[in-house]
C-alpha cells in the first residue's frame, strides 16, 4: 500500500507492506539509521521519534499509522551542522557514553522542552523514564536537559 | 626510529594471568607531572566523537547497509537439552527470498569451544545454535526459521548447579558436570588452626544471581567478501581476537581478514570474544556471493551471548579481639552453562585483605543453561558481596566499627605473593569516602530508627587489576598542515578511548584538538592493541600514544635543526613552537616546519613500556551507601553512593565520571533488581526481554559522588593511568547490603535484594 508522510520537513510517498513498522520504514526505506532498535517491544526507547508533536516508540507504530504524519528523527534536529541546544548540552555535560540510546534520549528531551520549557527535575525524569541507558548513570542526562532548559530562558 | 626490545609481559586479564612476548621501547619516557601542571590531561574534556553520537550520524555495526546486503538469522534450541536426529530445511529453502541455509546437514565441521563445533547436534541449553538462514530480508529469514523442522530426542536436563554436581544429575559431558573434574583450590597458612585459636568466628552462606550484560546495541556483524579477502564489521571489544578466531575457523591467513568496529553500543564483556554468528555470516556470504548482516536479537541476547554466573558462597571468617582478621575459608559453586567458562568468585577472599590463613575451594559446574562470559569485573561483585557482608558481621561480633576493621586489615603488600604494589591508596579511599558520606553520623544500633522507613549506612572495599601493560602500540602521522592522525588497534566502547588518545597528542605536541583525528577499531590500519576488557585499555594504550607523540617531538626537533641550521641541543619545543635558545631569530612552528616537507607525512610509532618487575599494579577503592528501607513494603531505596577510588591518573574527568556513574548504576541494579530466572521445571528462561529483565530507569538513580584519591601511578607507566571501568561496579552491591543491615538490623544474604526477600528476612528475624 501507499503512504505519504513528512520526515524532517521532507515529504515522502512510499509503497510499503502493511506489516512494516515505522522504525523499519525510517531505517531501511528512508535510510535514517540514527533511529536505533534496542528491544523491539517498546521498552528501551532507542527508537523514539517525534510524531505529530508526541514522542513514540517507532517499533510500536505501524508505518501505515504514520500516513499523513509529521515526523522528526534525530537527523532532523541539528540545523546545517549546528547542534540543537539539547544536543549541545548532551555533548557538554557528557550525557553520552556509547551513544546508542542518545538519539532517543535527545528527542524525548526536545519534545519535553517543546511542551514545557521550564521542567522540574521530576518532570525531566518522567519525560525520559521510557529511555533506557545501560552505560551512564543518567545523572549527566538530567543535568544536560536542565541546562538546555536554563539556557533557552 | 625508536629502539625496541622484547620482554615476557605478564598481565592479569579479566580472570587469569596472561603472558605474551611483547615489543617494548628501550627508552621509556619519564612520568608526567601532576595533572595540575598539565594542559589538557585530567581536565573535563568533551568527547571528540560526541558530535557524531548526539547528531545521529554515528554509524554503528547495527546500521551498516551495503549494496545487495542480505540478512541472516539463527535458529536456536527451544529446549535445554537434546540430541538432534534430523534437520529438514526443505520447506524453508523453498520460501521465496530465502538465499541459503546452514546447519549440521551441510556446514563444514568447525571446532568451537573445547569439544563442540559450529553446528553441534548435541544441544546443551535453550538458545544453542541449530541453523542459520540468509534471506533477502530479516522478516523472510525469521519466517524461514519457523519452517525448519527438527527431529530430536529430548534429554534429561539440569539447570541448577547444586543438583548438577550430584551423582544423580544428567551428565552434560561424559566426564561429569564439574569443569576440570575437580574444584579450583588455593590455600595459605593454616586455616584450621586459626579457627581454633580465634576469638570470634562468623559463618554463613550467600548467594548471587545470574545477570545479563544487555548492552543497548545487540550483538551483530556485517561481512563482505572481496575475492578471498574478508571484511567484517563487528560490534566487538576485541578486533584482533575476532580476526584470529574468524581466520582460524575459516582456515584463512589472518592477513586476509579485516575487522572493523567504529562505534558500538556497549559491551560490558559480552562482546569480548568472537561469536558463532560472525563465522556463520561469513560462510553464508561466501556461499551466496553477497554481503550479509547478521543480528542477534534481544531474546537471543538474554539466552546465548553470556552472563555473569550465579554463585553460592559459604564463608567462614575469624578474628582476634584486637580486630586482626586471622582466617578466611571460602567455598563456592556456580553454573557455567553448557560450555566451558568460569564461575569463580574467590579472588576478593584471596587478596582483598591482609590475612595469613586463607583456604578456597570453588566449583564451576556445567548446567543446561546459557554460557558465561566476563561481565564487568567477573567474579568480583559477587565475591565482594559475600566477603564484605561477612567482614561487617565479624566486625560487629568483636564490637568494632567496620571501617576501622577494614583499615586495620589493610594489606601493605600483596597478601598472596608478598610483593609490593606500584601504588596503593586504599586507606586514603576509606578516609575520604567516609568523610564525604558522613560516616561518623552512622547509626550505631542497626534497625534503631523509629517508624516503618528505616535509614542506614554501609560500606565495602574494592580490589581489581587494571594496570595494563604491553604489547600495545600506536602510530602517529603528521601532515603538511600540522594536523595529526593517531592510530591504534584498540576499541572505544563508549568509554572515551577516542578522546583520551587525542588529548595525549595535544598534551605532548600542542596540536589543536580539532586538528587531531583518531583512528581505532580497524585491524587493517591499527597496530596491535589488546582487547578492551579487564580495565586495561587506558593503562595499556595511553602510554603507547604518549610514546609515539614524544618520538614525534624528537623527530620534529631534528627536522627543525636541519631547517633552521641550528644545533639540536639548542632547540626547545614550547607550545607548538620550536626556537633556538642561542638565537631568538631562529624559530618555526609545526605547520611552518611541515610546510617545508612538501606533501609528505611523517610517522612515528610508540609502544607501551614494560611493567616494573617484582611489583603488582592493582586498583583499590571503597564505596559508601546511604539507603532507606520501607519495612512495610520491603522496598530498598538507595539515596546516595560515595565512591572513593585509587585508579592512578585521571585522563579526562568527564569520561571518568561517566564511567563511574555507569558502573555504580550497574552495581545498584545488580544489588536490587537484575536477575535472570530459569524455570527449573522446563529449563527455560522466563525473562528474555527488557520488560521482564529489569534494568534501572532514570527514576532509580541515587545521588552519586566520585572521589579519586590518586594522582598517578608513575611506576606503572609513563602516563600513570590505571583502569576504572570495572572498579566502579565491584563494591556497590556489598555497600548497599551492609547499609540495608544497618537500617533494619536484618541481613539479606541473597542478591538481588528484592522486596520479597526483605520482607521474608524481617519476618524471620
Amino acid at each position: 500500500m501507499k503512504i505519504n508522510l513528512t520526515v524532517n520537513h521532507k515529504n515522502y510517498s512510499l509503497q510499503i507492506n502493511s506489516d512494516l513498522l515505522l522504525v523499519d520504514l525510517l531505517r531501511d526505506h528512508i535510510g535514517l539509521t540514527g533511529t536505533k532498535k534496542g528491544c523491539e517491544i517498546g521498552e528501551c526507547g532507542a527508537c523514539t521519534v517525534i510524531m505529530n508533536g508526541k514522542t513514540v516508540n517507532s517499533c510500536l507504530v505501524l508505518a501505515v499509522q504514520a500516513d499523513g504524519a509529521e515526523i522528526t528523527t534525530i537527523e532532523g534536529v541539528a540545523n546545517n551542522g549546528d547542534l540543537h541546544p539539547v544536543q549541545q548540552a548532551f555533548l557538554e555535560h557528557d550525557a553520552v557514553h556509547c551513544g546508542f540510546c542518545t538519539p532517543g534520549m535527545v528527542l524525548s528531551a526536545i519534545n519535553l522542552l517543546n511542551h514545557n520549557p521550564n521542567p522540574t527535575e521530576f518532570e525531566i525524569r518522567e519525560a525520559i523514564a521510557g529511555n533506557l541507558c545501560r552505560c551512564t548513570g543518567y545523572q549527566q542526562i538530567v543535568e544536560a536537559i536542565q541546562s538546555a532548559a536554563d539556557k533557552s530562558k | 626510529m625508536a629502539e625496541s626490545k622484547y620482554v615476557k609481559s605478564k598481565i592479569f586479564f579479566e580472570e587469569e594471568f596472561e603472558e605474551k612476548l611483547a615489543e617494548v621501547p628501550t627508552d621509556p619516557k619519564g612520568p608526567w607531572p601532576a595533572n595540575d601542571n598539565l594542559k589538557i590531561i585530567g581536565k573535563p574534556v568533551s568527547r571528540i566523537d560526541g558530535y557524531d553520537k548526539v547528531s545521529g550520524t554515528a554509524v554503528y555495526t547495527f546500521d551498516i547497509n551495503l549494496p545487495r546486503m542480505a540478512q541472516a538469522r539463527i535458529l536456536r534450541s527451544a529446549v535445554p537439552h537434546a540430541k538432534i536426529k534430523k534437520i529438514d530445511t526443505g520447506k524453508a529453502e523453498s520460501l521465496p527470498g530465502v538465499l541459503g541455509i546452514l546447519s549440521s546437514n551441510n556446514a563444514q565441521e568447525i571446532k568451537w569451544f573445547n569439544t563442540s563445533s559450529l553446528f553441534d547436534t548435541h544441544l546443551r541449553y535453550q538458545g544453542d545454535e541449530i541453523a542459520c538462514v540468509v534471506a533477502e530480508s530479516e522478516a523472510i529469514a525469521l519466517k524461514a526459521l519457523k519452517l525448519i523442522k527438527i527431529e530430536f530426542d529430548e534429554l534429561p536436563f539440569t539447570v541448577d548447579a547444586k543438583e548438577a554436581m550430584g551423582e544423580k544429575a544428567p551428565k552434560i559431558y561424559d566426564e561429569g558436570n564439574i569443569q576440570g573434574g575437580k574444584p579450583f583450590e588455593y590455600a595459605r597458612g593454616d586455616v584450621d588452626k586459626a579457627f581454633q585459636e580465634a576469638d570470634a568466628i562468623v559463618e554463613d552462606t550467600f548467594d548471587t544471581q545470574v545477570a545479563i550484560h544487555n548492552p543497548t546495541e545487540v550483538h551483530c556483524s556485517v561481512v563482505n567478501w572481496d575475492g578471498d579477502d574478508l571484511t567484517v564489521w563487528d560490534s566487538t571489544q576485541a578486533i584482533y581476537g575476532v580476526r584470529d578466531t574468524v581466520a582460524d575457523a575459516l582456515k584463512m591467513p589472518a592477513s586476509k581478514v579485516r575487522i572493523i568496529k567504529k562505534y558500538m553500543g556497549g559491551g560490558f564483556g559480552s562482546k569480548l570474544e568472537c561469536g558463532k554468528y560472525t563465522v556463520m555470516a561469513a560462510l553464508l556470504a561466501r556461499k551466496i556471493g553477497r554481503p550479509v548482516r547478521i543480528v542477534v536479537d534481544r531474546k537471543e541476547m538474554n539466552l546465548a551471548v553470556g552472563n555473569r554466573p550465579n554463585s553460592v558462597q559459604k564463608l567462614k571468617l575469624a578474628a582476634s579481639k584486637d580486630g586482626t582478621l586471622t582466617a578466611i575459608s571460602h567455598y563456592s559453586y556456580g553454573a557455567i552453562g553448557g560450555y566451558e567458562g568460569g564461575a569463580g568468585c574467590s579472588w576478593p577472599a584471596r587478596q582483598m585483605y591482609k590475612c595469613d590463613n586463607v583456604k578456597v575451594e570453588e566449583y564451576s559446574v556445567f548446567t543446561n543453561t546459557g554460557p558465561t562470559r566476563p561481565f564487568r569485573a567477573p567474579g568480583y561483585p559477587q565475591g565482594i558481596f559475600a566477603l564484605d557482608s561477612a567482614i561487617d558481621m565479624l566486625a560487629e561480633k568483636i564490637r568494632m566499627n567496620p571501617l576501622e576493621f577494614r583499615m586495620k586489615n589493610n594489606a601493605e603488600k600483596h597478601p598472596m605473593w608478598n610483593a609490593p604494589f606500584t601504588s596503593k591508596l586504599l586507606k586514603e579511599a576509606y578516609e575520604q569516602g567516609a568523610k564525604a558520606i558522613g560516616w561518623d553520623k552512622r547509626n550505631n544500633q542497626p534497625g534503631a530508627d523509629k517508624g516503618p522507613v528505616k535509614k542506614g549506612m554501609g560500606m565495602a572495599s574494592q580490589i581489581w587489576w587494571g594496570g595494563g601493560g604491553p604489547p600495545s602500540h600506536a602510530v602517529l602521522k603528521l601532515n603538511r598542515d600540522g594536523s595529526a592522525r593517531v592510530i591504534a588497534g584498540t576499541q572505544d566502547l563508549g568509554t572515551g578511548t577516542y578522546t583520551f588518545m587525542a588529548q595525549i597528542v595535544h598534551e605532548v605536541l600542542d596540536i589543536p584538538m580539532d586538528k587531531i583525528e583518531v583512528i581505532l577499531g580497524d585491524t587493517a590500519v591499527g597496530p596491535y592493541c589488546p582487547s578492551s576488557g579487564g580495565s586495561t585499555t587506558a593503562p595499556s594504550v595511553s602510554p603507547a600514544v604518549r610514546d609515539a607523540a614524544e618520538n614525534m617531538k624528537i623527530k620534529l626537533l631534528e627536522a627543525a635543526a636541519a631547517q633552521l641550521e641550528s644545533e639540536k641541543k639548542n632547540l626547545v619545543y614550547v607550545n607548538g613552537l620550536i626556537s633556538d635558545t642561542s638565537n631568538p631569530e631562529k624559530k618555526i612552528d609545526i605547520p611552518g616546519l611541515m610546510g617545508k616537507m612538501g606533501e609528505q607525512t611523517i610517522t612515528t610509532t610508540g609502544s607501551r613500556e614494560a611493567n616494573p618487575e617484582g611489583y603488582i599494579t592493582q586498583t583499590f577503592g571503597a564505596q559508601f551507601a546511604k539507603v532507606e528501607v520501607d519495612t512495610l513494603t520491603g522496598k530498598i531505596k538507595v539515596n546516595k553512593i560515595v565512591a572513593a577510588h585509587d585508579i592512578g591518573r585521571v585522563l579526562n574527568r568527564k569520561t571518568l565520571d561517566n564511567q563511574f556513574h555507569g558502573g555504580i548504576m550497574q552495581g545498584l541494579s545488580y544489588a536490587l533488581m537484575e536477575e535472570q530466572i530459569v524455570d527449573i521445571n522446563t529449563g527455560k528462561v522466563v525473562n528474555t526481554n527488557l520488560h521482564d529483565y529489569k534494568i534501572p530507569i532514570i527514576a532509580d538513580i541515587p545521588e552519586i559522588e566520585v572521589i579519586i584519591v590518586s594522582e598517578a601511578d608513575p611506576m606503572n607507566s609513563n602516563t600513570g593511568v590505571k583502569g576504572c571501568g570495572e572498579p566502579a561496579i565491584i563494591p556497590t552491591a556489598a555497600a548497599i547490603a551492609n547499609a540495608v543491615y544497618n537500617a533494619i538490623g536484618v541481613r539479606i544474604k541473597s542478591l538481588p535484594m528484592t522486596p520479597d526477600k526483605v520482607l521474608m528476612a524481617l519476618n524471620q528475624a
